[in-house]
């Protein structure tokens, strides 16, 4: 071999040499850990639209499905009778007038930030107990959510006002660094229909971002199961539990996959169920109005946009344009300090709950979502979460306590989609770093050995999960 | 021996490199001299965006005009100037539109295009419609006894970040009122708007309302416009940034997403498949057909950098159409193929696209798959262009 050419070989060999130095040796890169929703449903637009992107082998049917979903998803609704009877029937009562204006593209909601924000995709579940299967019993005189909006035609009351502020909350890592989290505290306002049930219990549930969900719902039910501990047999101190929860088309008791409680067992009840409820909108799934007795009397001459509002056909393309959004693809996954992140966040055992591997099941009839290798980092059960994040309101299985493992895809854009950063339920986190503080319960260990991290392995595992 | 092969691998090598090098430079000099045309160009969009939003405030302005006669002295003749007034502005807006969908002044943050153009529209919250004789706020007086900009603005904060209460489509139904016909636009009387012997009820609230979302129309309009004037903030760094495939980027997202998933998707494919006769734009007016043409020529616009302004008079410059075809020109004949073609699928569309939805579909969808290719068309340009999507 000639001398030229060795130089240059190896020079070459000096520069890969350098490239793949500069990765952890204990953790080996995984190249298909980049595509977080598997081959088809795996987008590299890191845009403010990452979170809308079709996925990728659909058919063009289903294509057509996702266009018109997706303008049926961000389209404003209005009061009926209106000139465009496909898009009327908004109310009487609502939390907002479109999909969007909650899940703002794609995306999640930002929480009022002060007493005078509106609440713009927070919301507020209120009941007064569980019936004998387990579904919360609406208080009497709010229903099942409080709808701080109403069409003003004829004009109809809101039900009234959430006044949000924060307290903050000190606390110091274990090499000293202060940090400061913060604790929502709600003043219910303006009520227009009466007091509360002495006995009302309320969660505060911020709108998430919904890319992937069609994938999670393909995970098989038995693959959940599995993973399900409930009485930590295993004596790792991880329990995890299934919700078990009405499926009103099924008529029937099955697994809870959405929903901050897991209290929703498929995307199609969740958008009818969020139709209905937050937007006043009626589908064969919920043909009656979210309306208490009295509301129902009270509001009994107003228009509605239909029998139902949405038909099973519109409802469709909307479903199917949710369960074909794509996940962001993982950026700096080869990144030294991202790797070193993803090794921390495996040894503090927060993998355990944000579980990440999946492959999806085979029967999904949007065939591209089927045996998708995916990485959500959810095992989808109930967690218990100890008292400084408890709602206290139990939902079917879950208790005050417990919340369902969020999937952790697509969080580090949210800064890019929805311009804020803030995470939980009730979207008090500020940040990561905020959300992985507030972890108690059976997230506590891991949370106490978070703290005990160095200043640049918290950073590393921040990177990791922002990476995602 | 083995010297002299070593000397000519040696010199096959320093050749190689030389040449490399060479070819590197010459690549540099192309897309040196691609990006200051590119920058030329970036002007051009910048000349025709304004232009285009001169008009648009100018001819909304003399709506403005029409309307405060009619409301003065409410004639059918005066309600028949509104509304020509009305289409007249409105095909000058079509073509802004072609600016849109990449958070310019127009629709980034606190853009004014929820105000401006908001559909569908609350008809209901508004005026009385078939049914409901005291439906909106024209005929509550109770609760809004006074009706001025402040209230009507307040109202859109409270429903959600999107107006329904203002704009076009407001302006529109006051003006031709619910379109409760297969075969005609709305038949709303100007008789609606006389305070002795009128129609309807709450005739001067009426008058109130149209003449204060008429005036908050030219006033959003002119902000819009001010943002592209010379010297504005937004301008100056839109035409100066250095990072001009960012630029172009933008320019070509704006013309894409109005091209291929606003106007044949939302607009066009999305009436055609929900099979709803009154799921347009312009649906009070039965304007659509136009909407959509003058959505198009916007696009067209853009991309030959050439605007004809309401007074005839061209707005013109080195264009995107121009570079795209010394750099390649297949690409650049396909867009401009593409744009015959759209314009041949759109003018098969009957001219009254409610009943075109219902009736004649199947011309729709042919433009839409016009659009579509277009819009790939487009996307192509922008990869010769080296526009960073």
């Amino acid at each position: 071999m000639n001398k030229n050419l060795l130089y240059v070989l190896a020079l070459v060999f000096i520069l890969e040499a350098c490239k793949t130095s500069s990765n952890d040796p204990n953790m080996p890169i995984d190249a298909t850990e980049e595509l977080s929703g598997g081959e088809n449903f795996t987008t590299f637009d890191f845009s403010e639209n990452t979170f809308g992107r079709e996925g990728k082998n659909i058919t063009s049917t289903e294509s057509n499905q996702f266009v018109s979903g997706n303008s049926l998803f961000r389209a404003n609704w209005v009061s009926a009778p209106s000139s465009v009877q496909s898009l009327d029937g908004l109310g009487p009562i609502f939390n907002g007038i479109s999909c969007g204006s909650c899940h703002f593209k794609d995306g999640r909601a930002k929480p009022p930030q002060n007493s005078s924000e509106p609440l713009n995709g927070l919301l507020f579940r209120m009941s007064v107990g569980l019936d004998n299967i387990g579904n919360a019993i609406p208080e009497p005189n709010y229903g099942s959510q409080l709808q701080d909006k109403a069409i003003i035609n004829p004009r109809v009351l809101r039900e009234g006002g959430v006044s949000v502020r924060y307290e903050d909350i000190n606390g110091n890592y274990a090499d000293g660094m202060p940090y400061t989290i913060r604790k929502p505290i709600y003043d219910f306002v303006g009520l227009n229909y009466g007091a509360f049930n002495a006995n009302m219990m309320y969660s505060p549930r911020i709108a998430q971002q919904i890319p992937g969900l069609g994938l999670l719902e393909n995970i098989p039910e038995s693959v959940i199961f599995a993973l399900s501990d409930e009485n930590d047999s295993n004596n790792d101190g991880i329990s995890g539990k299934a919700n078990m929860v009405w499926d009103v088309a099924k008529q029937a008791l099955s697994l809870g996959r959405f929903g901050w409680k897991a209290n929703v067992p498929t995307l199609k009840q969740q958008t009818a169920g969020a139709f209905n409820g937050d937007i006043g909108i009626t589908t064969s799934l919920f043909p009656q109005h979210d309306l208490t007795t009295n509301q129902q009397n009270m509001y009994a001459n107003i228009p509605n946009g239909g029998n139902p509002e949405v038909d099973d056909n519109a409802l469709e393309k909307i479903v199917n344009y949710v369960k074909m959004l794509s996940v962001p693809a993982r950026r700096d996954f080869k990144d030294a300090e991202v790797l070193q992140g993803k090794t921390l966040f495996n040894k503090l055992n927060c993998g355990s709950c944000h579980y990440e591997k999946f492959e999806t099941g085979a029967n999904s009839p949007i065939v591209a979502l089927n045996n998708q290798k995916i990485r959500p980092y959810t095992d989808l059960l109930l967690h218990d979460m100890g008292a400084g994040l408890a709602d206290n309101r139990p939902d079917y299985k879950a208790t005050g306590t417990e919340w369902r493992t969020p999937p952790l895809w697509g969080i580090g854009l949210l800064q890019t989609v929805n311009n804020h950063t803030f995470l939980l339920h009730d979207g008090r986190a500020r940040n990561v770093e905020e959300a992985i503080l507030w972890h108690a319960g059976e997230a506590e260990k891991s949370k106490n050995d978070f703290k005990k991290l160095s200043s640049q392995e918290r950073k590393n595992l921040i990177k990791f999960v922002n990476s995602l | 021996m083995k010297k002299l092969i070593i000397n000519i691998s040696k010199s096959v090598f320093l050749l190689t490199f030389a040449v490399s090098f060479l070819t590197n430079c010459k690549k540099k000099e192309v897309e040196l001299s691609l990006e200051q045309q590119n920058k030329e160009a970036i002007t051009t969009y910048a000349n025709i965006v304004l232009a285009t939003y001169e008009d648009s405030y100018t001819s909304a302005q003399t709506m403005q005009q029409k309307v405060d006669a009619f409301v003065a002295a409410p004639t059918a003749q005066g309600l028949t100037d509104c509304k020509n007034a009305w289409l007249a502005a409105r095909n000058i807006y079509g073509q802004t539109e072609a600016f849109r969908f990449y958070g310019g002044p127009i629709d980034g943050d606190n853009g004014l295009e929820g105000y401006i153009n908001a559909w569908p529209m609350d008809e209901n919250a508004i005026d009385y419609v078939d049914g409901n004789a005291t439906a909106g706020l024209i005929n509550d007086a109770v609760t809004y006894p006074n009706i001025t900009k402040n209230v009507i603005l307040d109202l859109n904060e409270v429903a959600s970040e999107t107006s329904i209460f203002t704009g076009w489509h407001a302006i529109e139904f006051l003006l031709w009122g619910q379109d409760l016909s297969t075969t005609s636009a709305g038949t709303r009387p100007h008789t609606d708007f006389l305070t002795t012997g009128g129609t309807a009820q709450n005739q001067a609230r009426r008058k109130i309302y149209l003449k204060v979302v008429t005036d908050l129309l030219v006033e959003h309009l002119q902000i819009v416009q001010n943002a592209w004037k010379t010297g504005s903030s937004y301008r100056e760094a839109f035409v100066n940034d250095t990072d001009v495939p960012a630029i172009m980027g933008k320019i070509f997202t704006g013309i894409g997403s109005l091209c291929k998933g606003e106007l044949a998707g939302e607009r066009m494919f999305v009436a055609v498949d929900l099979q709803d006769q009154e799921n347009e734009h312009s649906c009070f007016s039965d304007n659509t057909i136009n909407d959509i043409k003058m959505n198009f020529l916007g696009i067209k616009n853009v991309y030959l950098g050439t605007y004809t302004r309401s007074n005839g008079a061209k707005v013109t410059g080195k264009s995107f159409a121009e570079i795209t075809q010394s750099f390649d020109k297949t690409k650049a004949d396909a867009v401009i193929t593409a744009f015959a073609d759209v314009d041949a699928k759109i003018n098969l569309i009957p001219l009254v696209f409610d009943q075109a939805i219902i009736n004649n579909s199947a011309k729709i969808l042919d433009a839409v798959t016009a659009l579509r290719t277009c819009s790939d068309k487009l996307a192509d340009a922008s990869i010769v262009l080296k526009a960073k999507l």
